[in-house]
């Protein structure tokens, strides 16, 4: 099979997506030559994403390096190494960002590199996806990076996973080889409790199932890579009728109150002169005019009178509109505060236990002071106890009472104030944050919140408020 | 030029958000949900925004997109331009007229003035892009701004694709891509230190034809050579130049009334256009999606001199 790069071969219709088409976030994972830029050139190319200007750039430096084989002389990992010490090193540093479409549905790949820094990478690119792609070489079967990515995976209850057994061709198709890592796959992401895994067997360098079906493969019946991928759910978390199962959350990014300095109609500005919204992106779940509301902190209640979109009025919002909402009482609402459906809201809480995945050089001891960001809200933290460590080989908790970059491990970590917390495994947004170095402000962990603390007051009701965010 | 965008663009926006049935938002919807959220979390967490503004469709959609995240209210922060003085009359035009539309303040910052005085030194090809750097930082140095909006996106180039949303930046404005904060969920993290600014990109993740759809949905105007238009070219470096007083032909360079359209606009003496006889935004979005080269390879003679062109700009601070 050789490539061409004679753009009469683009098929034109298969780069346009329709454009009311759901947009699909995946990442590929795997560790060192395993083949996953590979992988990603071949998807891109065959399903015709890579423009001509880029796949001539990519084929003159593949022939000044003397690439050649199988792929058609194509060195496709040159497709996604964006930065010159990737292509002069042959290595891939950071997580890379690709777009590509087809008839089907959109898609934003993040290509997370396997060797350096493997869980800052992996965790980058898993938080914001529905589906990873996992590479595993047929030849090396499940390899201890292959388990600690999908520990990740599992942690962060990422929707869907794929697992790739790729250089299926340099086994000779072998059915009974491929069952074998296929079962070894499944043992260990039992292991991790991951409930669905979609396994396959893949040639990235010829292109075996991952545009098209293989003849090659009469042993496997079921989609290719490609099909997968046009064909998953959506992180959305909506039920049958199509209507969002969580609880709605609304962290307030600010405060819309233009105080007569408005952009609306000069007939219809005084009607805007006591303008007031609470503007924020919605994390999870829906709401409707009329609906009741909670307030953190404060615990106030109120109903919505209005939902804003840039002069539309709305009935109804869901996740992940970015709006403004307009309340019937008047309460002291800023950035930071939650608004809630009523009657949703977990206990409010100073504490809380949480794994964290550290990402910094420098590593982390108990007694830290450390900011977290929950949403919009920045609270000062103290990390109180690291209570255990994962064994990224045996997949068991180990006891550790520090811990290192690419380190996931659990700790316990109390707040300067009040928050209702949220475990991450109820509500994927409102259950995860950041770990800020208090100084230079760099993000030194991701957390995801396994139980919150003893309460300070209940989750929904008249409580004594506690003080307001700036 | 019509009215300001909120009294009209905007409601056209009401079959695609109103009335939903499903809980479930189209690919642009997503999009610009996101655009929003980003935009919203920099204004809130930093003292001094400005967003870049060329009067370039990336450029005119971020503002577009700031318009609707701070509706009722005015949008609050300043734009900066950095005119290369080799701009096209028409977009300089257009800039200041949609400025004025919007009632937001713009900052020029021009390399001119920095050629007239000395500070920088005419490159021998002619070319502008690479001079911008300095006035930029100098702007946002004097504005003291400490977050800047840029329209870039992570599909125009392979160094781009690895930028993160929130960008941090030293106080030379170097980009350093081997120490990029990891970019987790939809938290945002823009704390820096003094001397430290962000660059902010609302639309990373939009495709050129994301942006377009955007446009005929949103009814955006934008300067008039983005549309087919009849105009004096001649062919260089594969691309058609225009002739202008900045980019005059050479001799053996032969000069031709041609039907062509810009896929990006930015200095003249680099930016080519190419034969298109797209004349509406509807012309556009059909010639966009069956494109087979990418806008910068179409129209950029400045990412062409190597492999790793824009990179090498955004280490020392380019946009």
């Amino acid at each position: 099979m050789t490539l061409t790069i004679d753009t009469r071969n683009l098929d034109a219709a298969a780069a346009v997506s329709a454009p009311e088409g759901t947009l699909f976030r995946f990442a590929t994972a795997g560790s060192v030559d395993d083949g996953k830029s590979t992988l990603v050139g071949r998807l891109l190319h065959d399903s015709k994403a890579i423009l001509a200007d880029q796949l001539e750039a990519v084929t003159r430096t593949s022939t000044e390096r003397g690439f050649g084989g199988e792929s058609g002389g194509i060195d496709f990992a040159l497709l996604t190494d964006g930065l010159r010490a990737e292509r002069e090193q042959g290595i891939t540093i950071d997580v890379a960002y690709r777009y590509f479409a087809t008839p089907a549905r959109s898609f934003i790949l993040a290509d997370c590199p396997g060797h350096v820094q493997y869980t800052r990478n992996m965790v980058t690119g898993a938080t914001t996806a529905d589906a990873v792609i996992m590479l595993i070489d047929a030849r090396k079967g499940v390899l201890e990076q292959t388990r600690r990515h999908l520990s990740v995976v599992a942690l962060l209850r990422v929707p869907h996973v794929i697992i790739a057994v790729n250089k299926i061709d340099l086994l000779d198709y072998s059915e009974a080889a491929y069952r074998e890592v296929e079962a070894s796959v499944r043992l260990v992401t039992a292991e991790l409790g991951i409930a669905e895994v979609l396994v396959i067997p893949v040639s990235a360098l010829v292109g075996d199932n991952v545009v098209d079906r293989s003849e090659r493969t009469p042993w496997y019946d079921g989609p290719s890579l490609l099909e997968l991928l046009e064909t998953l759910t959506v992180i959305d978390d909506l039920d049958e009728r199509g209507q969002a199962t969580e609880a709605f959350r609304l962290p307030v990014q600010l405060v819309l109150r233009p105080q007569g300095a408005v952009v609306v109609a000069p007939e219809l500005a005084d009607s805007y002169r006591d303008y007031r919204a609470y503007a924020g992106q919605v994390a999870s779940g829906s709401i409707k005019v009329g609906d009741s509301v909670s307030v953190e902190p404060g615990g106030g209640t109120s109903t919505v009178t209005g939902i804003d979109f840039a002069g539309v009025a709305l009935d109804e919002a869901f996740a992940p509109q970015s709006i403004a909402l307009r309340l019937a009482d008047d309460l002291d609402i800023a950035r930071g505060a939650v608004i809630a459906a009523v009657d949703t809201l977990p206990p409010i809480t100073r504490s809380l236990e949480a794994d964290l995945f550290w990402l910094d050089p420098r590593p982390l001891a108990p007694g830290a002071r450390v900011l977290l960001k929950f949403g919009t809200t920045v609270v000062q933290a103290l990390i109180s106890a690291v209570t255990g460590r994962l064994d990224l080989t045996t997949l068991a908790g180990e006891p550790a009472t520090s811990l290192a970059v690419n380190d996931i491990g659990q700790a316990s970590i109390r707040l300067s104030r009040d928050l209702p917390i949220e475990r991450y495994t109820q509500n994927r947004r409102s259950g995860a944050f950041l770990v800020i170095h208090p100084q230079d402000g760099a993000t030194l962990a991701a957390g995801i919140v396994t139980a919150p603390g003893e309460p300070t007051r209940a989750g929904d009701g008249s409580g004594a408020g506690s003080d307001v965010s700036p | 030029m019509r009215a300001p965008p909120m009294t009209t663009a905007l409601v056209s926006t009401s079959t695609s958000t109103s009335t939903p049935t499903a809980h479930r938002l189209s690919e642009l919807d997503v999009l610009e949900s996101e655009a929003i959220h980003i935009i919203r979390e920099v204004v809130a967490e930093f003292e001094r925004p400005v967003l870049l503004f060329s009067g370039g469709k990336d450029s005119v959609v971020v503002l577009h997109l700031a318009a609707k995240a701070f509706w009722p209210g005015k949008i609050p922060f300043s734009l900066l331009h950095v005119d290369t003085g080799h701009n096209f009359p028409e977009v300089l035009e257009f800039r200041d007229k949609t400025v004025a539309a919007h009632g937001v303040r713009l900052t020029v910052a021009k390399v001119e003035d920095y050629i007239q005085d000395g500070r920088l030194v005419e490159r021998a090809d002619g070319t502008r892009n690479p001079l911008q750097t300095m006035p930029l930082l100098d702007a946002i140095a004097a504005g003291r701004h400490d977050a800047v909006f840029g329209g870039a996106r992570r599909d125009e180039d392979k160094a781009r694709a690895k930028e993160r949303i929130l960008s941090l930046r030293d106080e030379f404005g170097q980009w350093d891509p081997r120490n990029q904060r990891p970019e987790l969920w939809n938290l945002y993290n823009g704390r820096h230190t003094v001397g430290q600014h962000v660059r902010a990109f609302p639309i990373s993740n939009w495709t050129e034809l994301n942006v377009w759809r955007y446009i005929e949905r949103e009814n955006i105007e934008l300067p008039p050579l983005y549309y087919a238009h009849d105009r004096e070219v001649y062919r260089r470096d594969n691309m058609w130049r225009a002739v202008s007083p900045v980019s005059p032909p050479h001799a053996d360079e032969t000069v031709e009334l041609r039907t062509v359209r810009y896929r990006t606009v930015g200095d003249m003496s680099c930016t080519g256009a190419v034969d298109s006889q797209a004349a509406s935004v509807a012309d556009v979005v059909r010639e966009v999606g069956v494109s087979t080269i990418t806008e910068r390879g179409a129209t950029r003679a400045d990412d062409r001199i190597s492999e790793a062109a824009m990179e090498d700009r955004k280490k020392e601070g380019y946009f």
